[in-house]
């Protein structure tokens, strides 16, 4: 054999792989960041990747935060709201739901766990316009409950904190605090939650990005401005440029965009060291 | 109602169906009641006729006061609501501002669908009318004494919101047709303006040879509004209704002149198709590389303020027509409407009336740019003499207003007018992006709403 394979990690085919997936995925954003130094009128009339004109980045933020008086501001508060209320809402569940179904033996588990398999397979869109006839009538439609409640269900989360407590909490642990007069609550909250920490981190980041770009539900449910989360707003500024009485503010639109990913990207670059202690917790365990 | 909450929303078949199902439960309960009050007849349009009003009973209760729900998309709306909480100081609206038709409408159906959180006065295209009258979604303003308002509106305006024997709304605005045109780009290639569609032919070949990186129009093959509008100008009667029959025909003389015409466009390349309503398009527009477009009488505005660099650059001028005599078509515009599941009706009447029908309220509409319907307006001293900066101290409002009067009449939109502009794209816009013809993009058009109609459970003649 005259080809030699000696040196597996670093193979130039695939670092060049992921250079260029690397590239592909930051284009976008690449072009998310040169553009929202533009004002509107260079937008499509200069190169995209590149800045152009006078750097009008800190005319576009300010803009952005008083356009309509300042709704920017409000669309961001509420989106808060639904991630705090709704995703961490969704986290507490899925910890004490998922907990509870992996270290507690009683009937109809298998059923429970069928129906979480099952709403896993169940995308969220699809049931959104049931959610709406139902919240209709308990006449919800139109709060912010309609956003936070469907929220705080996350059938994918449970799942995963099942799959983690099984392996992350050892039985033997738990008999243990039993043995020394520990109750259920006070052995989940003082031994099994910190265990539980690097899914828990995993968990809400998962449901804290769906909530933050959640599209769907709050579309159908709110009709009230003052509600909107900012992935609503931004997309009725957008809608702004068509039709009779069209006011275009495309500069504003990709600003914001940029204003509503950077809370997202810092979750995730404060959380990552967790996550990941949370992914190789396995490993360790064997 | 318990029925349809079970339903899923938007689907305007299933409630096609139950408004035939409340239709005939309504019928028989009138014929078995009182067999004086059996009027209407037509399927669709046989709701138990409305609790009459008279205007004293309606400013009557104004004055009494009361809370309505109003959703729209109007810029104004705001403005005309403050005024009129000002004329009625116990009247509160609720202003709902739903940002465009599409949304609008979903949101619209939704709420009829799941019977709560309906508004009381709703803003509805002309062209989406029939998609919630014929359901029976819509309150026959009839017996509030409406009828009397005719006069004030323009008659392809009335035409729109009187339909199916009943009156559904009132006009906001109207959109007769013009051509706006750069005259920058038209006196850089000696181009002259023209008044038929051939001489507008013939100056797009010259303006392609003087400079092929302008274009003489832009269409992207998703304009179903200006097509529509276009057919409707060469005569055209494409969609007709009558009760639960729909005739789809779009294949008639006016449509095969229209697609004759402006098949010319397609086959030399005559035309842009920057996608409309983006940032390019908007650039496309300020800077001359489109150099006309035939729009409603509402595109100074949208000009305005989305092309603020083609200041002083454009003008407008009568529609082209096809033989010199003057016949103009409408192009968008809106009316609002009373749905029937509004719990005040009287209230939202006397709203509606003052929106739509009160000098004070058109005032405001129009201060901030909006084109009236009311014939009073179009034809005032004020409006016609008043000189757009934007198009060089040109008094456009005299060639807007004058496109008013030559509307073709009898023009009839779709009861699934949004479907079908949805599946335009699709069908008559691949004869744009192949360069094949329109006639076959129409004939795939047509085929379509045929199908779809049938399938909502009309009868659909095509």
């Amino acid at each position: 054999m005259a080809h030699s394979f000696a040196r597996p990690r670093k193979s130039v085919t695939l670092t060049i792989l992921m250079a260029g997936l690397v590239v592909y995925s930051l284009f976008p954003l690449w072009w998310l960041l040169m553009s929202a130094t533009k004002p509107q009128e260079l937008l499509s009339g200069s190169f995209g990747l590149l800045p152009a004109g006078e750097f009008a980045l800190f005319a576009n933020i300010s803009e952005v935060l008083t356009h309509q008086d300042g709704i920017f501001v409000r669309w961001f508060g509420n989106t808060v709201v639904y991630v705090l209320a709704g995703a961490g809402g969704a986290t507490l569940f899925a910890a004490l739901g998922g907990y509870g179904l992996a270290k507690y033996r009683f009937r109809g588990r298998n059923a429970v766990f069928a129906t979480v398999l099952g709403a896993v397979a169940v995308p969220g869109a699809a049931l959104a316009v049931p959610t709406f006839l139902m919240f209709s009538e308990l006449g919800l439609t139109n709060t912010m409950w309609s956003v936070i409640l469907p929220t705080m269900v996350s059938p994918f989360g449970l799942y995963l904190m099942w799959v983690f407590a099984s392996e992350a909490i050892p039985t033997e642990l738990l008999e243990a605090a039993r043995v020394d007069g520990a109750g259920e609550w006070r052995t989940f909250f003082t031994i099994s939650l910190r265990l539980l920490a690097p899914g828990i981190v995993t968990v809400a980041l998962f449901v804290i990005v769906a909530t933050w770009n959640n599209y769907f539900l709050p579309l159908i449910m709110l009709s009230d401005k003052n509600l909107f989360p900012l992935a609503i707003g931004l997309a009725s500024w957008n809608a702004d440029a068509t039709g009779v009485g069209a006011t275009p503010v495309f500069h504003l639109v990709i600003t914001g965009a940029v204003l509503t990913i950077l809370p997202i990207v810092a979750v995730f670059l404060l959380l990552q060291r967790y996550w990941q202690s949370g992914l190789s917790a396995g490993g360790v365990k064997g | 109602m318990n029925d349809l909450k079970e339903e899923a929303p938007m689907s305007i078949k299933r409630n096609l169906t139950r408004s035939r199902r409340v239709a005939a439960a309504a019928a028989v309960t009138v014929l078995a009641t009182t067999l004086a009050a059996c009027g209407g007849g037509e399927p669709g349009s046989g709701e138990e006729p409305a609790e009459a009003a008279s205007a004293e009973e309606i400013e009557a209760a104004l004055e009494e006061g009361g809370t309505i729900d109003f959703w729209t998309w109007t810029p104004q709306a705001q403005k005309q609501i403050d005024a009129f909480e000002k004329a009625y100081p116990n009247m509160t609206v609720n202003l709902t501002d739903t940002q465009g038709a599409e949304d609008h409408n979903t949101a619209l159906q939704n709420a009829i669908s799941a019977g709560s959180g309906i508004p009381d006065v709703a803003q509805l295209e002309y062209q989406s009318v029939p998609q919630f009258q014929l359901p029976g979604q819509l309150t026959d303003l009839t017996a509030y004494g409406f009828g009397d308002h005719e006069a004030l509106y323009t008659p392809s305006t009335w035409g729109a919101v009187s339909q199916n024997g009943g009156i559904w709304g009132l006009p906001q605005d109207s959109g007769p047709m013009a051509l706006f045109y750069n005259a920058d780009v038209f006196e850089e290639h000696d181009l002259v303006v023209p008044e038929t569609w051939d001489e507008y032919v013939e100056q797009a070949r010259k303006l392609k040879e003087a400079d092929p990186d302008k274009a003489m129009i832009n269409d992207d093959g998703n304009g179903a509004g200006g097509v529509t509008s276009m057919i409707w100008q060469a005569g055209g009667k494409p969609f007709q209704v009558d009760g639960d029959t729909v005739t789809v025909d779009l294949a008639d003389e006016g449509t095969q002149k229209w697609a004759e015409m402006y098949q010319q466009f397609i086959d030399e390349e005559l035309a842009s198709d920057i996608p409309g309503w983006t940032d390019e398009w908007y650039q496309a527009l300020a800077d001359g590389t489109i150099a006309s477009i035939v729009v409603g009488a509402w595109m100074p505005g949208v000009l305005e303020s989305g092309a603020p660099d083609g200041s002083g650059k454009w003008r407008v001028a009568p529609m082209p027509t096809y033989d010199g005599t003057p016949v103009n078509a409408e192009n968008g515009g809106s009316t609002e409407v009373v749905p029937e599941g509004s719990d005040d009706k009287l209230l939202a009447a006397g709203f509606l009336q003052w929106l739509n029908a009160d000098p004070e309220s058109i005032k405001v509409f129009m201060e901030t740019g909006g084109f009236p319907a009311t014939v009073a307006e179009l034809e005032s001293e004020e409006f016609l003499g008043f000189e757009s900066e934007y198009f060089g101290g040109q008094k456009i409002n005299e060639v807007l207003a004058g496109g008013a009067e030559n509307v073709v009449e009898g023009w009839q939109y779709l009861p699934w007018q949004s479907y079908a502009n949805s599946i335009f794209s699709d069908t008559v816009g691949q004869a744009y992006l192949d360069k094949t013809s329109l006639l076959d993009g129409l004939a795939a058009w047509q085929e379509e709403n045929v199908r779809y109609g049938t399938e909502q459970g009309f009868t659909v003649n095509g």
